[in-house]
């Protein structure tokens, strides 16, 4: 009975298994059709995003290159649109990015290899790790904005933790010399009249505290003249409102009015630095500095969890300890990974607006950066800022601006993926 | 007394545990002074875990623990105060895929070196070619020191491995399933290659391979479930076993 019962299984699968294999011949013709359609499709989809690219990039190219220029390159954003520069965008382009790269590369990486070769071996060490790793992937889809609006109060005013002093004065700072300035008598019109040859001159009077009141102009007083870059010590007269003004114009050109208010002006030095850092290059890097984070911890990651655990075990059975295993065999093999990861950041970086809108605000700039705490422009500001005005040359350089951008973005990457290019041979 | 001096690593009523399972159970044996010892058995019987615990290993897995008695000479394997940086130069490893780093052959046999000694370039160059030499690579690689040792084939890539954790000078070389992943040729040259260092080294080979652990070693431990079942010499192990299962796995029978 059972025999007989195993027999029609055989034979009854026997027959499913023929009827399968006539189906699949019947069948293979309109299989291969469907596969030819699918693969039609896939074409079809990657072409329509190189078009689009193509698209935008012959468009921009074809309104922005015939503006494209010397001027451009090297002048400040001047009103007429002839003579409109970028110089103090890109620059201040070049300064916010290279500082964001310098800060965020250790401290992302350092983050990643925390996460990935330091493992806590503690329940509770590993359910805070999880949080991290939570909390950094959620980070990666916060909209750049929100960085700014917490750029804003942790880097530009620092929680207001430097409180105000008595002069309305806020934090402290190093590296700035104050002077007071004043005006010879020649720079008034009323007195200049029929005075022809008297120079305007400035005078500087230094200033031992910013918060000081300001100078009062008196007869000796030390004070200084800018002259070939050097301030030169200068003996001037103060002429008091009873006085009659010199009528000698080398005189007049020394002469002060002793009721002159002077105007405060700081130099600052290149190392100038403030706490809380202020609308300055430092704040605008740390801001993109959290925007990009996320996304060059998780790809650095990636790369860590890609190089194969023989070769930490290699180096580990030869003695060395886990310090000089992440320097000598993970950090090296994961390099072009977390290159790559680093390149579409910073590609992210340099393009980001919203961010440095709230950092850096609109302000009209008109030189480079001098310092970290300098106030500066970005090109993605400076084109925002061309495209809205009314006049029509204003968008052909905004077009242009967005050349430049494009190109300093292709040099970025182009550098970083030769860099790339040869880790990756040193290794194969 | 006189076991000392003869006996490389000595363990007595050791087991160890990842997490809750009991990977060795009262284990105790001593592995000889400059002899081959092979481990066989059938897979995940503790040969391996037994092995990582001889230098270490076993401390980059977290749920990994030990208790009982591991030595090498005077150190106790299983303390935690143990230097474990300079245990491993001590006892080389090589591992059952070779791992040759992404670097240069060169690279890969000063890399050990470079960590525990201070040699000058030319002290550097005559310890790799000794070590590639120890090897037998030498011949093959003499030319190409420079080039990128994942250019090798598998089993030139397994003896450099050997060569570079005999650049360290090790007393002891272990080595987990050298052989289970190259063809029959690179296998010979790595066994007559562990003929050559038997006099220096003492290796403990753990093996899949009876014919292998019959050819190239002086002492044969059978592993089962975690238990030393047989531990005793070669030719007794494969020709009149003590135990039954012994002879049952050396002859095939199971596992």
């Amino acid at each position: 009975m059972s025999q007989s019962g195993t027999d029609k299984t055989e034979e009854k699968t026997a027959n499913a298994l023929a009827s399968h294999r006539r189906d699949k011949l019947r069948g293979s013709e309109s299989r291969m059709n469907t596969d030819r359609w699918f693969r039609r499709i896939c074409v079809m989809v990657a072409a329509v995003s190189v078009i689009i690219l193509l698209f935008l990039l012959g468009s921009i190219i074809q309104q922005g290159v015939p503006s494209l220029s010397t001027t451009l390159l090297t002048g400040t954003p001047e009103p007429d649109p002839s003579q409109a520069g970028a110089w103090p965008a890109i620059a201040g382009t070049i300064w916010v990015c290279s500082i964001c790269a310098l800060v965020t590369l250790p401290v992302g990486i350092g983050t990643a290899l925390l996460i990935e070769e330091f493992k806590p071996r503690s329940r509770w060490g590993s359910r805070i790790f999880s949080l991290i790793q939570l909390n950094i992937s959620n980070l990666a889809g916060v909209p750049s904005v929100v960085y700014g609006i917490l750029g804003l109060t942790a880097f530009v005013s620092m929680f207001s933790l430097f409180g105000v002093d008595k002069n309305g004065i806020q934090g402290f700072e190093v590296g700035a010399k104050y002077f007071d300035q004043f005006t010879n008598l020649a720079s008034d019109p009323f007195l200049s009249m029929g005075m022809e040859g008297v120079e305007e001159r400035y005078f500087l009077a230094p200033v031992a505290d910013r918060a000081d009141p300001p100078t009062i102009p008196k007869q000796g007083m030390t004070i200084f003249e800018y002259q070939n870059d050097q301030l030169n010590p200068v003996k001037i007269s103060v002429v008091g409102p009873e006085d009659l003004p010199p009528t000698d114009p080398v005189e007049l050109s020394l002469a002060i009015d002793a009721n002159a208010l002077p105007g405060r002006i700081s130099e600052k030095a290149w190392y100038y630095f403030r706490l809380p850092f202020g609308r300055g290059v430092l704040s605008g890097a740390l801001t993109l500095m959290l925007v990009i984070l996320p996304v060059i911890i998780i790809s650095s990651q990636e790369a860590l969890r890609s190089v194969p655990s023989s070769l930490r075990d290699g180096a580990r059975g030869l003695g060395a300890t886990p310090w000089q295993v992440i320097w000598n065999i993970t950090l090296p093999a994961a390099a072009p990974g977390i290159m790559t990861g680093s390149i579409l950041a910073m590609s992210r970086a340099i393009g980001e607006t919203a961010p440095i809108l709230i950092i850096a605000g609109i302000v009209y700039i008109r030189n480079a950066p001098h310092h970290l705490m300098d106030s500066y422009t970005v090109l993605p500001l400076q084109i925002y800022n061309w495209t809205s005005r009314p006049q029509e040359e204003f968008h052909s350089i905004a077009a242009a601006g967005i050349v430049v951008l494009l190109g300093i973005l292709l040099s970025f990457n182009a550098i970083a993926v030769i860099l790339r290019h040869r880790m990756q041979n040193k290794i194969n | 007394m006189a076991n000392q001096s003869t006996n490389a690593i000595e363990a007595s009523n050791l087991n160890a545990w990842y997490g809750d399972f009991q990977a060795l159970n009262s284990i105790s044996l001593q592995i000889p002074k400059n002899e081959v010892t092979a481990f066989i058995g059938p897979s995940g019987c503790g040969k391996s875990t037994l092995l990582r615990w001889f230098n270490r290993m076993n401390d980059t897995i977290h749920s990994a623990s030990a208790t009982g008695d591991l030595r090498l000479g005077d150190i106790d394997l299983l303390s935690s105060a143990t230097d474990v940086v300079d245990l491993r130069r001590r006892v080389g490893i090589v591992f059952q895929k070779a791992n040759p780093f992404p670097k240069s052959i060169f690279e890969n046999v000063a890399f050990g070196p470079r960590l525990h000694m201070k040699l000058n370039k030319t002290e550097l160059q005559d310890l790799v070619e000794w070590a590639l030499r120890k090897a037998a690579v030498w011949e093959e690689v003499k030319d190409r020191l420079n080039a990128p040792a994942l250019g090798l084939s598998g089993g030139q890539q397994q003896r450099l491995c050997i060569a570079r954790a005999i650049a360290t000078g090790p007393e002891i070389l272990l080595m987990d399933e050298p052989c289970s992943a190259l063809d029959p040729a690179s296998t010979l040259a790595i066994e007559d290659l562990m003929d050559e260092l038997r006099s220096q080294y003492t290796i403990v080979i753990v093996t899949h391979n009876m014919q292998q652990a019959s050819r190239c070693s002086d002492k044969t431990a059978f592993f089962f479930e975690g238990k030393v079942i047989e531990f005793n010499s070669t030719e007794k192990i494969f020709t009149t076993p003590n135990a039954k299962q012994t002879e049952d796995y050396v002859r095939g029978k199971f596992g």
